[in-house]
């Protein structure tokens, strides 16, 4: 019995300390010290929050860049992935058909190698990121959809370069563009650019 | 593979081995009772707990009363995260109104959590309450992985000690891991994540118009807390469903490094506080090197069955399941690493890895999680091994078998053979029922052997208390909860009983000072001898349902055959 009530008065203080004062502790400091990225690294746009900047969105409108294929459709509730093996017929035609529409879709030749990420889903469904070689990619078509001047299209394929993350400390990681924080800054060298 | 691949490699391990006996010296410094630099900050609060739970830290006990209190608090804890989730709508912190948890779930995710398994079931964000996450997950994931040192310092002080049946305190080291060691570490490592974005806060999840104006609802909550602990203590459940794979658990690859890194990190170091608590640093770093060739020579195995071409995609890069920011070779790390240490986070969906790289995963589950292993659990499962390659190496010279100068005999090989055998029946027994039941069969994702190595990696999950999985399998069934509940306590509990009887009886037997004659149990050549036994006793027992699933698969990818 004094096992037990011992269990039961330690089991208490630890769920107030670990479970109640610690992630209070974090809050507190999270919240003082770095309040955008605690909570959510929102971006802001007229005011009204449009997305996070970690939170991948779905883009296919042809006037943005693309974002990578999810398995939930970019709706983070829940997040995760196809869960496909690589020997799943369901995988295999599912590549082949993204391949042919990315083509389609952005008028590449035929034989263009695809940036792998564009035919394959990500772990979370919500991937922000694309490799640089799939936004240029989709430069031409943006330019058509947006009717560009020469000029614009120029500071488009500039804007992707400068969007572009370098691994972290140039060592960590992959090169990557976030496709979000791409099309707000597409939408501001494009002023007149119309909502589909 | 580049260069950079390579260098993040490399920068991995350096990091893993440098902090192995920094990390590890200070923890001796922790469990002996000795002055460290944490006392002022802590020491306050490790007295409250002695004095508020009526705690006499200087008592000891004996292996039974150390065991039998180790289970009454384990109970204990599985009784409150149970009852919780039971009734969460009712109580505090939802502002999402989740509704109440199954009661199947429920029994499924308390013992996940209690065990140091962290089995998910369920999807964090569309099932558990911030009530839950905070109070009832986020503790388990202290004391759970406290509970493991625990058993591991009781275990070090019957091979330390000689004629006598005392084993420490339980609650002592409990409470010294916890507040100590997990507590300060997962601050910082918190505040630290934080900082590369990972989401700290009790919002309602925000409901945006996205750009292309359709609507996403973004999931909030103190993740960044209940992440710092979930690497650190090897449990491993995330906050939200993709784990460390989701941009708010793990946004950069700054945060991948570190999280990575907080995976391997305590039961690293603790293969050093191992050694000098037995009195000889070179027993750690032996078991330390046995360890990270078997975790290496997994790596190797991984990295080129994911780099390697195949008929199906050609020379596509395999990044289904994996994140742009990580690209492969993180990835890969990390599905090494998380395996190997009974963490079971991921940063990459394990299920869509190669079959080879899958099967390493597997493997490493199936091995007893004993390379890096649970905080704490990794290492007294090893040295079940130790014991076991003693008494083989024993048998091979015609020589009683001896560790660290206490002579092994028969209640300590039965009780290892009792350790080892108990994850395995789970893993083959179960999986065997799953692939012949319909209830079993009918939550598979995949067709053909991989549908196979979906089961088979569940209930390795399970019996080693990892809690990855091939997620796929749809496992928040009545069938799945139960049996994989069932073995997740087998797996955890038909070892820490055994080990505890022999550091009992370890800690009555005399010791024998070393001589000519000693077989020595520091140097390469014991090295060679653990890994073999460790992998003869993993690989003879489960190679035939591997090569059903994974490389069988394997074979018939090569020759480009779907399913």
């Amino acid at each position: 019995m004094k096992s037990l009530f011992i269990s039961l008065k330690i089991f208490l203080f630890f769920t107030v300390v670990t479970g109640v004062i610690y992630p209070l502790f974090v809050t507190g400091i999270a919240q003082i010290a770095m309040p955008a990225k605690a909570n959510g690294s929102l971006i802001l746009k007229n005011n009204k929050i449009i997305g996070s900047e970690l939170i991948g969105q779905r883009f296919d409108s042809v006037i943005y860049f693309s974002s990578r294929p999810s398995a939930i459709s970019y709706n983070p509730l829940p997040s995760g992935g196809s869960n496909f093996g690589l020997t799943n017929t369901k995988l295999k035609n599912s590549v082949d058909t993204l391949k042919k529409q990315f083509i389609v879709f952005n008028q590449l030749d035929s034989n263009t190698t695809i940036p792998s990420e564009m035919v394959f889903a990500s772990a979370s469904g919500l991937d922000p990121h694309i490799s640089q070689k799939a936004a240029l990619f989709q430069v031409d078509r943006i330019a058509r959809a947006r009717n560009l001047s020469p000029d614009n299209k120029q500071r488009i394929i500039q804007c992707v370069k400068t969007i572009t993350e370098a691994p972290q400390f140039l060592l960590l990681g992959e090169e990557r563009v976030n496709v979000l924080v791409l099309n707000l800054e597409l939408d501001k060298i494009d002023v007149n650019a119309t909502k589909n | 593979m580049t260069i950079q691949d390579f260098i993040q490699i490399i920068l991995f391990f350096t990091l893993l081995i440098g902090l192995t006996p920094i990390l590890g010296n200070f923890m001796y410094k922790v469990f002996t009772g000795s002055k460290h630099f944490m006392l002022p900050a802590f020491g306050w609060l490790e007295r409250l707990t002695y004095k508020s739970s009526g705690i006499n830290p200087d008592e000891e006990t004996n292996w039974k009363s150390y065991t039998f209190n180790l289970l009454m608090f384990n109970l204990v804890g599985f009784i409150f995260v149970f009852l919780i989730q039971l009734f969460q709508a009712q109580l505090p912190l939802n502002p999402a109104n989740l509704p109440n948890v199954s009661w199947h779930s429920a029994f499924n995710t308390s013992v996940s959590f209690m065990t140091n398994t962290n089995w998910q079931g369920y999807a964090g964000e569309t099932t558990l309450s911030y009530f839950v996450q905070m109070i009832g997950l986020a503790v388990q994931n202290f004391v759970s992985a406290a509970t493991g040192i625990a058993v591991l310092l009781a275990l070090v002080r019957g091979l330390a000690r000689k004629t006598t049946d005392q084993l420490g305190n339980f609650w002592t080291d409990l409470t010294r891991s916890t507040l100590h060691v997990l507590l300060p570490l997962s601050i910082l490592f918190a505040v630290v994540l934080v900082g590369q974005g990972v989401v700290q806060n009790f919002k309602t999840y925000d409901t945006v118009q996205t750009l292309q104006g359709a609507t996403q609802v973004i999931p909030q909550g103190p993740a960044a807390s209940q992440i710092a602990i979930k690497q650190l203590g090897t449990n491993g459940g995330g906050f939200f469903n993709a784990n460390s794979a989701h941009p708010f658990e793990n946004p950069t690859p700054f945060s991948n490094l570190l999280e990575l890194l907080a995976i391997l990190l305590i039961p690293a170091a603790l293969t050093y506080t191992y050694g000098k608590m037995v009195g000889s640093t070179r027993q750690g770093w032996t078991i330390f090197a046995a360890m990270l060739i078997l975790l290496v020579v997994g790596l190797s195995i991984s990295l080129y069955a994911e780099y390697s071409t195949n008929p199906i995609f050609g020379k596509l890069p395999l990044m289904e399941g994996k994140e742009t920011r990580f690209g492969i070779t993180n990835s890969v790390l990390w599905s090494t690493s998380t395996s190997a240490a009974s963490n079971g986070s991921v940063n990459a969906m394990h299920d869509s890895l190669s079959p080879l790289a899958g099967m390493v995963a597997m493997i490493n589950l199936m091995l007893g999680e004993v390379i890096f292993g649970g905080v704490g659990a990794g290492l007294y499962g090893m040295v079940i091994f130790v014991i076991l390659t003693v008494f083989i190496a024993g048998l091979m010279v015609g020589r009683t078998p001896e560790y660290l100068g206490k002579k092994i005999q028969k209640f300590e090989v039965q009780m290892a053979i009792i350790a080892v055998l108990a994850p395995n029946i789970v893993i083959l027994l179960f999986a065997a029922w799953a692939s012949v039941s319909s209830p079993g069969l009918s939550s598979l994702n995949n067709a053909g052997p991989h549908g196979l190595s979906e089961i088979l990696y569940a209930f390795s999950s399970a019996a080693g208390n990892n809690g990855s999985a091939f997620a796929g399998l749809n496992a928040n069934t009545v069938f799945y909860n139960l049996t994989l509940g069932f073995g997740m306590l087998i797996g955890r509990f038909g070892i820490i009983v055994p080990v505890l009887a022999i550091a009992g009886s370890m800690a009555g037997k005399k010791i024998t000072p070393s001589s000519a004659g000693t077989f020595h149990t520091d140097n390469w050549l014991f090295i060679g001898l653990l890994i073999a036994v460790i992998l003869i006793v993993g690989g003879l027992t489960h190679f035939p349902a591997l090569s059903l699933g994974p490389i069988v698969e394997h074979l018939q990818m090569n020759n480009g055959i779907t399913f």
